[in-house]
């Protein structure tokens, strides 16, 4: 295990960000935390974690796809990819970097998204683990362990020091690019840490939710559950919890006319929308009711019998905290799930 | 000004339910961690018991929910409204969005809603409960003991700067009626009118390039009751789902913000539910005030039935030049 005291990782991101381009949550002029690029002089955040989720950095919210160039009746297409350049996402909590596994599985399973693709390949994440969660945290319900964040390299930051532990060979090759400014440690100090945050994750107030009733094959049993109609019927159809989700996966892609050609872009959408996934018979959900229905059996059900059991929420509790409503998928899990209090 | 408290209101709504004069209850109800409160429409006592809430939280006002309940219900819904969202209420009468024949609108005073990201700049995170008495007390994770917060200086913005205390709308009123305030909710617009061109476009380009175009702001706004906004219409050549461009980022905001003048009462809900902190209220409030200036006091909601400027026409009213070079056309 390797350690830079806090007072040097000034040193640390300045000489990663030599020869990649380093992104780090800072303070925004709002008061929230947002992925900024790191330039001298740009702090490192104390915040627990960003309102936009990392997932922005493989999967951004709009991107052009292709261009279309017309002359006469002739269309040539041009083919606008280019290949990512290295960069490095310093400080992704343990629950966004689970989120990256289930984009994963979306976008690389065959046909694999070369756009997205290009990006993990070229992406460096160095995880950071919790030691004051907040009481909208639940990533422990997905079986995350927020005192051990996966990624390429691990981060613990203490009170005065920040400790790195490689789990790739890109980590590694990070860890060495960094190794004359850290110094070889035992990991003494982050298995204290370690068990004073477990301590603190045992006492969190959705510690106990449970994924039980969940999981692939219960569409029948959930689908028309008399429930819904309750847990949405104040919902406003904005996209905020979608769009703050570091798993909510779905895009559409549309044309744009620049004057002299076509650009086809995609851009995220979201299942609150009124217009989403609308098709040429018209609109398969056309209440609120269906629609709010599909984000949660998407995420509890549907996803799962897809992936292997594995449920595509990883309790960041952005959700929880954003939703102008304050209803998310605590209390549907709760409501439907047959164990609300 | 004593606080109601949510008893006395389950007690009220729950009596009304019984008598057979409402079918319904609009109100608010409790979540897990008592500050995020769910807008509810509660159908019996037992309901009204289990979870109905009123409380520092109780922000959301659900005068916009009549557009889509009051279809719904078979007979009168009791509303419960705070002295601004009477506002709202009566803009949307005025916009003849709902039957008032099947409103029974209760008001109940307010002192003010707390701003939950101001209390845990207090407090810190970690909340497990809050008990909203006299003062705010804060239980924590990591504090020993619960922290003692005064609403006063928790306030949402918009409360901080309440416009009135005043109900101008009810059929019965709970508790004490207050008065039309002298606020000083113009203040932060006036400071952006005193900057330079350069200076207030690039305030705005920093706000506005946090849109992330998840419409909250335009999906909670009470002046927003289109049954399809031109944004969501693919027929409508501009309907966009992304903030495509630095353009696109504006020009939804400044549509919508025209869109609504005269209209907006400033509730300030668009900048309570934004998830990115953009100060909505202030395209609005710049209206207003433009509006109070060029054409005398106007408050949207006041009164159902009045004729906003922009669309009402007096032999007073100002040449367009003359609001043209008014402040040297702010320029």
């Amino acid at each position: 295990m390797r350690k830079c005291a806090l007072e040097k990782m000034n040193d640390v991101f300045a000489a990663i960000a030599s020869a990649k381009t380093l992104y780090l949550p800072v303070d925004g002029t709002d008061g929230n935390a947002v992925y900024t690029k790191w330039e001298d002089g740009v702090e490192w955040s104390e915040q627990l974690n960003t309102v936009r989720s990392p997932k922005d950095f493989f999967f951004p919210q709009t991107e052009d796809l292709m261009a279309f160039k017309t002359e006469g009746k002739s269309i040539e297409i041009i083919d606008i990819r280019k290949e990512a350049e290295d960069f490095v996402i310093f400080g992704v909590r343990a629950c966004d970097v689970r989120s990256f596994d289930i984009l994963d599985r979306v976008f690389l399973s065959e046909p694999v998204d070369s756009f997205y693709a290009s990006r993990r390949e070229h992406g460096i994440i160095v995880s950071l683990a919790c030691s004051r969660p907040s009481e909208t945290c639940f990533c422990g319900t997905f079986g995350i362990d927020a005192t051990a964040p996966a990624g390429d390299v691990t981060a613990w930051k203490t009170a005065d020091a920040v400790y790195f532990e490689a789990n790739t060979d890109k980590g590694e090759t990070l860890l060495n690019e960094i190794e004359a400014l850290t110094e070889e440690t035992s990991d003494e100090a982050v298995r204290v840490q370690q068990e004073k945050t477990k301590t603190i994750l045992a006492k969190l107030p959705l510690a106990g939710l449970k994924t039980d009733a969940f999981g692939g094959g219960k569409t029948k049993e959930f689908f028309d559950h008399p429930a819904w109609e309750e847990l949405s019927q104040t919902c406003l159809g904005c996209g905020t919890c979608t769009f703050v989700c570091p798993t909510c996966q779905c895009y559409d892609i549309k044309e744009f006319n620049t004057g002299s050609g076509v650009v086809r872009y995609r851009c995220w959408d979201s299942c609150m929308y009124s217009e989403f996934t609308r098709m040429a018979h018209g609109n398969n959900r056309l209440t609120q009711k269906e629609r709010f229905r599909q984000r949660f059996m998407h995420k509890l059900v549907y996803y799962p019998e897809n992936n292997d059991g594995l449920f595509s929420c990883v309790g960041c509790g952005r959700c929880l905290s954003k939703c102008p409503i304050s209803m998310n998928i605590v209390k549907v899990m709760k409501t439907i799930g047959g164990n609300a209090e | 000004m004593q606080k109601v408290t949510a008893s006395q209101l389950i007690d009220r709504a729950a009596a009304l339910l019984a008598d057979g004069t409402v079918r319904a209850v609009l109100g608010w109800k409790k979540g897990e961690f008592d500050y995020d409160i769910t807008p509810a429409v509660f159908e019996s006592e037992e309901e009204l018991k289990a979870s109905f809430v009123f409380n520092d939280f109780c922000g959301a006002n659900v005068s916009k929910y009549l557009v889509r309940h009051t279809k719904k219900i078979d007979g009168k819904i009791l509303v419960f409204l705070k002295p601004c969202d009477t506002y709202s209420f009566n803009q949307l009468l005025t916009e003849h969005r709902f039957d008032r024949e099947k409103v029974y609108a209760v008001a109940i005073p307010c002192q003010g809603m707390a701003d939950i990201d101001r209390v845990k700049a207090i407090s810190g995170d970690g909340i497990v409960a809050i008990d909203c008495g006299e003062t705010i007390r804060v239980t924590t994770l990591y504090s020993e003991a619960p922290v003692s917060v005064n609403l006063a200086d928790v306030l949402e913005e918009r409360c901080a700067n309440c416009k009135s205390k005043k109900h101008v709308a009810y059929d019965e009123l709970i508790g004490e009626e207050g008065e039309v305030l002298d606020s000083a909710r113009f203040d932060e617009v006036a400071r952006l009118e005193a900057m330079t061109p350069d200076e207030r476009f690039a305030f705005w380009q920093n706000e506005l390039s946090r849109c992330i175009r998840c419409n909250a702001c335009r999906d909670v706004c009470p002046a927003c009751t289109c049954e399809k906004c031109v944004f969501d219409n693919p027929q409508s050549g501009v309907e966009n789902k992304a903030p495509a461009n630095e353009f696109e980022e504006k020009m939804f905001h400044i549509i919508r913000a025209f869109h609504v003048a005269g209209r907006c009462t400033d509730c300030g809900e668009c900048s309570r539910v934004c998830p990115q902190n953009i100060p909505l209220h202030l395209l609005n409030r710049k209206f207003i005030k433009d509006m109070n200036e060029c054409y005398g006091e106007y408050q949207a909601g006041a009164e159902v039935g009045t004729l906003a400027p922009l669309v009402d026409y007096t032999l007073d009213d100002p040449e367009a030049t003359d609001v043209l070079t008014r402040r040297d056309c702010d320029a």
